[in-house]
């Protein structure tokens, strides 16, 4: 599988904590940055010492078994639960006060891997409820209909429809959310993020259901989102063509815990990964 | 010291009634996810039944009380298919209104066949008061009666949902009503058992009621309805011990509010007490908590 | 505004506008004098369904007790025009009436803001019983006071009837000889000023965000909505309104008392929106005047007349949930749909 071309294309190198990040990222501070986070549920340790650099830039991918607790991972990065141990940094600063309000105010947003939609709403009202923290207006002034409110309602809707058009979505605003097909709703998910002007974006199983064609559009549309708005991009996937095809740095977790690090031809060639994936041979 | 004796007899005897109330509404709402508010309205037509079979035929208590478990009994079993039923796939919302309007349907019911003005309720108990230390502390017979019926069933229960087959497949139903299908439980069924049980525990309850608070008429099962139902949530609803404990905890509260901080303001102490526990212990006291799947 | 929109605002304030013309009119030809009497009541409870449903349908949290922020709102409201009255010597009537408004619709908001910060952290039907309770709490502790006004004076007792001069709220017994100074144009008003501030909230950055919590309380949270602050404001509003439905409705009758605000009217009020269509505010609004009608209509069968209601009650909402009856419905007319359709094929 060969890479989409990057204009940001970049070698993997390492800082001097150790944490692998692409070379341009080198001089900024990482805009994500885990040490030894993990949570227990009850008795049961989901993830844990998970410890992972996400540079300013980078597309990163997290990878592993079913049940790895990838998707949990996000869920601490968002504060959906709140971690037992260890530090999340975003863009250096800790994490450890903040809500999932208030992380994505600071820069987070995600996707999910079960859709999550609002379903009962139209594909723009969705999209405007990702810039309602950008432009807002008080509640006296839509009860009143001032002025500032026509004029914050229009910029809304052009900015949804500047941003459904990364995805061609711009004829679908109207639509109900959850009339949309499975890979419309998918991609009504990441422009929703979007909106929200995140620093990093984070997408749980994004081409999930998709067709090897809208797999590949979908990788080149994250490309361009990497590229237009210069964030960082952490992603789980089940397809590997993807992940080997756009990440720079890939972790891989394994009943918790991570189990490698590197880039695309690293983890390709480590044999632990192997094993996880398809288990031991006999007589090994 | 033999007042607060008193007012704890008499708190316990109010919890125990509550309880067998709650057990009903917490049991159906474990297992078809409703709030049943015509719950307390079947304690009432438990208590006329009883009162009308002992007060113009004459038959003993016992017989009366038997006669009007087995009404209720049905009278749970028909209100469940009849309104409840078509309404399995339905928002919770219509299935409550669905059971205000059975509520209502009950109480005007009930008017039109038993008059509006209230009766007095003889009680089913006939002994006399036991009396301890030397006279000082009476307590009536129907305390102790109401006491240990609400503890024998507690055990019954307990037993039956824990050991025989129907009370294990109620408890799958409740888990996962699909699941429960696929291994073979008629589901229908299950439920519509529950709604026995529990209208069976409301006529017994509503006996009991009237017979430590002997004036029955059309309404008297709102308030300890709605009281019996803070219960179940107040101990954890769907689950048995808890609204056994709900329910006595509450009758208690009740009880010593209106004894020692305010007569007129006893229902607002209980409905204060429910809601800073809740606040604590959002699922009650003995309920489960539930994480979300993200 | 979208024409979608646009055509709701035409259609739900346009039906206001034009049954506030109808009954002007027939208010002289020949009204009733028990429809007459009940116009002030079903403005009141037409504001009540409206305030509901911003919490059950916009918001998508259950409450039973609702009658509560009402009862709030009709007893301060009567203090209110009882004080301008008698402590201030204010004659004109439509400004007490104002005042009462803003005044009931204020002590409910308060009320609604002190329940809503604990009651909205809970989910589901724990939510509901405890909203029942709160309905309930406010119902015994209004029972618990005695307002009066002594020269410019308000005076308040709890638990004790020592108030002296004009007693306003007498404990048990509620407001005592209210000076009836509610209107119908004032329903009227106080109908439309419902209907704006709701339309208005709901079409507005505010109302996507209530709606967002309720379709979707953690997607609502990862674009930094923050379902507790959106949820509060829902609440507050809704209870403010009723308050205002309550002060209105206090003010149409001469004596009520607490108990007139219990679980039932709660009940009462969710069966209008039931009946309507949750979350649609036009069909609250004729449920609500249907319902409030119909009961003094069914006189006739006087005892009757519960029990039909309610075996109505059920089978409505069977009728309108159940699948079975659905498809039995569908079944019945697909035929004629087909028939329609084939017509259409031909011509």
């Amino acid at each position: 599988m060969p890479k989409v071309p990057s204009i940001n294309e970049s070698p993997l190198v390492p800082k001097p904590s150790g944490a692998l990040i692409p070379e341009r990222d080198l001089l900024s501070t990482p805009v994500l940055e885990t040490h030894h986070l993990g949570i227990d549920f009850g008795g049961l340790t989901a993830v844990d010492d998970f410890n992972f650099t996400v540079g300013k830039t980078e597309i990163a991918g997290l990878i592993g078994p079913n049940g790895a607790g990838k998707t949990t991972v996000f869920n601490l990065l968002t504060k959906v639960y709140k971690p037992t141990r260890g530090t999340i940094l975003l863009n250096g600063e800790d994490t450890s006060g903040m809500n999932t309000v208030s992380l994505n105010k600071a820069g987070v947003a995600r996707t999910f891997q079960n859709i999550r939609l609002f379903d009962n709403l139209t594909v723009e009202d969705n999209v405007k409820l990702g810039l309602h923290n950008a432009n807002s207006y008080s509640m006296a002034t839509s009860i009143l209909r001032l002025p500032n409110f026509w004029k914050q309602e229009r910029l809304a809707h052009e900015k949804a429809l500047e941003l459904l058009s990364i995805f061609d979505m711009q004829d679908m605003a109207g639509l109900k959310a959850s009339s949309l097909p499975y890979g419309a709703q998918r991609r009504l998910e990441i422009v929703r993020a979007l909106a929200t002007n995140p620093r990093l974006l984070l997408l749980d199983e994004p081409a999930a259901g998709m067709n090897p064609s809208e797999t590949a559009e979908l990788m080149e549309n994250i490309m361009k989102i990497r590229d237009t708005f210069q964030i960082a991009v952490l992603l789980i996937e089940h397809d590997m063509n993807l992940v080997m095809g756009i990440c720079e740095g890939i972790c891989v977790l394994n009943f918790g815990r991570i189990i490698a690090k590197g880039t695309p031809e690293d983890i390709q060639a480590n044999p632990t990964v192997v094993e996880a994936y398809l288990g031991r041979k006999k007589g090994d | 010291m033999i007042s607060f004796l008193d007012h704890l007899i008499s708190g316990i005897n109010l919890g125990s009634v509550y309880a067998l109330i709650a057990l009903g509404y917490s049991m159906v709402y474990g297992i078809a996810k409703m709030l049943n508010f015509a719950h307390g309205d079947v304690i009432m037509i438990g208590a006329y039944i009883s009162f009308c079979t002992g007060h113009y035929l004459g038959l003993p208590a016992v017989v009366s009380v038997l006669l009007s478990v087995a009404v209720c009994t049905i009278l749970g079993i028909v209100i469940e298919g009849l309104a409840y039923k078509p309404l399995r796939q339905a928002g919770s919302l219509a299935v409550l209104i669905t059971a205000i309007g059975v509520s209502y349907f009950l109480q005007n019911a009930a008017q039109l066949i038993f008059g509006p003005n209230p009766v007095q309720f003889p009680s089913i108990v006939k002994m006399g008061n036991i009396s301890l230390l030397d006279g000082k502390l009476l307590i009536k017979s129907i305390s102790i009666v109401t006491i240990l019926c609400g503890i024998t069933i507690m055990l019954v229960l307990t037993w039956f949902t824990g050991k025989t087959r129907t009370g294990r497949a109620m408890r799958a139903v409740s888990e996962d009503k699909g699941a429960a299908q696929l291994m073979g439980i008629n589901v229908n069924r299950t439920i519509s058992i529950t709604f026995a049980i529990g209208s069976a525990l409301a006529a017994i309850a509503g006996v009991l009621l009237c017979s430590s608070y002997p004036t029955l008429m059309p309404t008297t099962g709102s308030m300890p309805g709605i009281k019996a139902f803070t219960a179940a949530v107040f101990g954890g609803i769907g689950s048995i011990p808890g609204a056994m404990l709900g329910g006595v905890l509450l009758g208690l509260i009740e009880i010593f509010g209106k004894a020692y901080i305010s007569s007129e303001l006893g229902d607002a102490i209980v409905f204060a007490v429910l809601i800073v526990v809740l606040l604590f212990k959002p699922t009650g006291l003995l309920g489960k908590q539930i994480r979300e799947k993200v | 505004m979208k024409k979608k929109t646009l055509r709701s605002y035409i259609s739900s304030f346009g039906l206001v506008i034009a049954a506030y013309a109808f009954c002007m009119f027939y208010m002289n030809n020949g009204m009733s004098r028990t429809l007459k009497g009940q116009l002030i009541p079903i403005c009141s409870y037409v504001v009540m369904a409206l305030s509901l449903n911003l919490v059950v349908g916009i918001s998508g949290e259950l409450s039973l007790g609702h009658a509560g922020f009402m009862s709030v709102g009709a007893f301060s409201g009567v203090i209110v025009s009882g004080w301008m009255l008698n402590g201030l010597a204010i004659e004109s009537e439509s400004l007490r009436l104002l005042c009462a408004l803003v005044g009931g619709g204020l002590c409910a908001g308060v009320a609604g803001f002190l329940i809503g910060i604990p009651v909205l952290r809970l989910r589901g039907d724990y939510l509901a019983i405890v909203t029942l309770a709160f309905g309930e709490i406010i119902k015994s502790v209004i029972n618990c006071v005695w307002v009066s006004v002594d020269g410019s004076k308000l005076a308040f007792a709890f638990n004790s009837n020592n108030v002296p001069g004009k007693i306003l709220i007498n404990g048990p017994q509620g407001a005592v000889k209210v000076d009836k100074i509610a209107t119908f144009t004032g329903g009227f008003l106080l109908v439309l000023f419902a209907l704006l501030v709701i339309m208005n909230l709901v079409h507005s950055h505010t109302g996507r965000a209530i709606m967002a919590s309720r379709d979707n309380r953690i997607a609502a949270e990862s674009v930094g909505i923050s379902v507790m602050k959106y949820k509060t404001i829902a609440f507050v509003t809704s209870a403010v309104l009723a308050g205002m439905a309550g002060a209105l409705y206090g003010l149409s009758i001469s004596t009520f008392a607490p108990s007139k605000f219990d679980f039932n009217q709660s009940i009462n009020v969710l069966v209008f929106i039931v009946l309507g269509g949750i979350g649609n505010l036009v069909g609250g609004m004729i449920s609500a005047t249907v319902l409030t009608i119909l009961p003094e209509k069914l006189r006739a069968f006087n005892d009757y007349r519960m029990l039909a209601y309610a075996v109505v009650l059920i089978l409505v909402m069977i009728a309108t949930n159940s699948r079975s009856v659905k498809n039995f419905v569908s079944s019945l007319t697909a035929p004629l749909k087909k028939a329609r359709k084939g017509d259409a094929e031909h011509a």
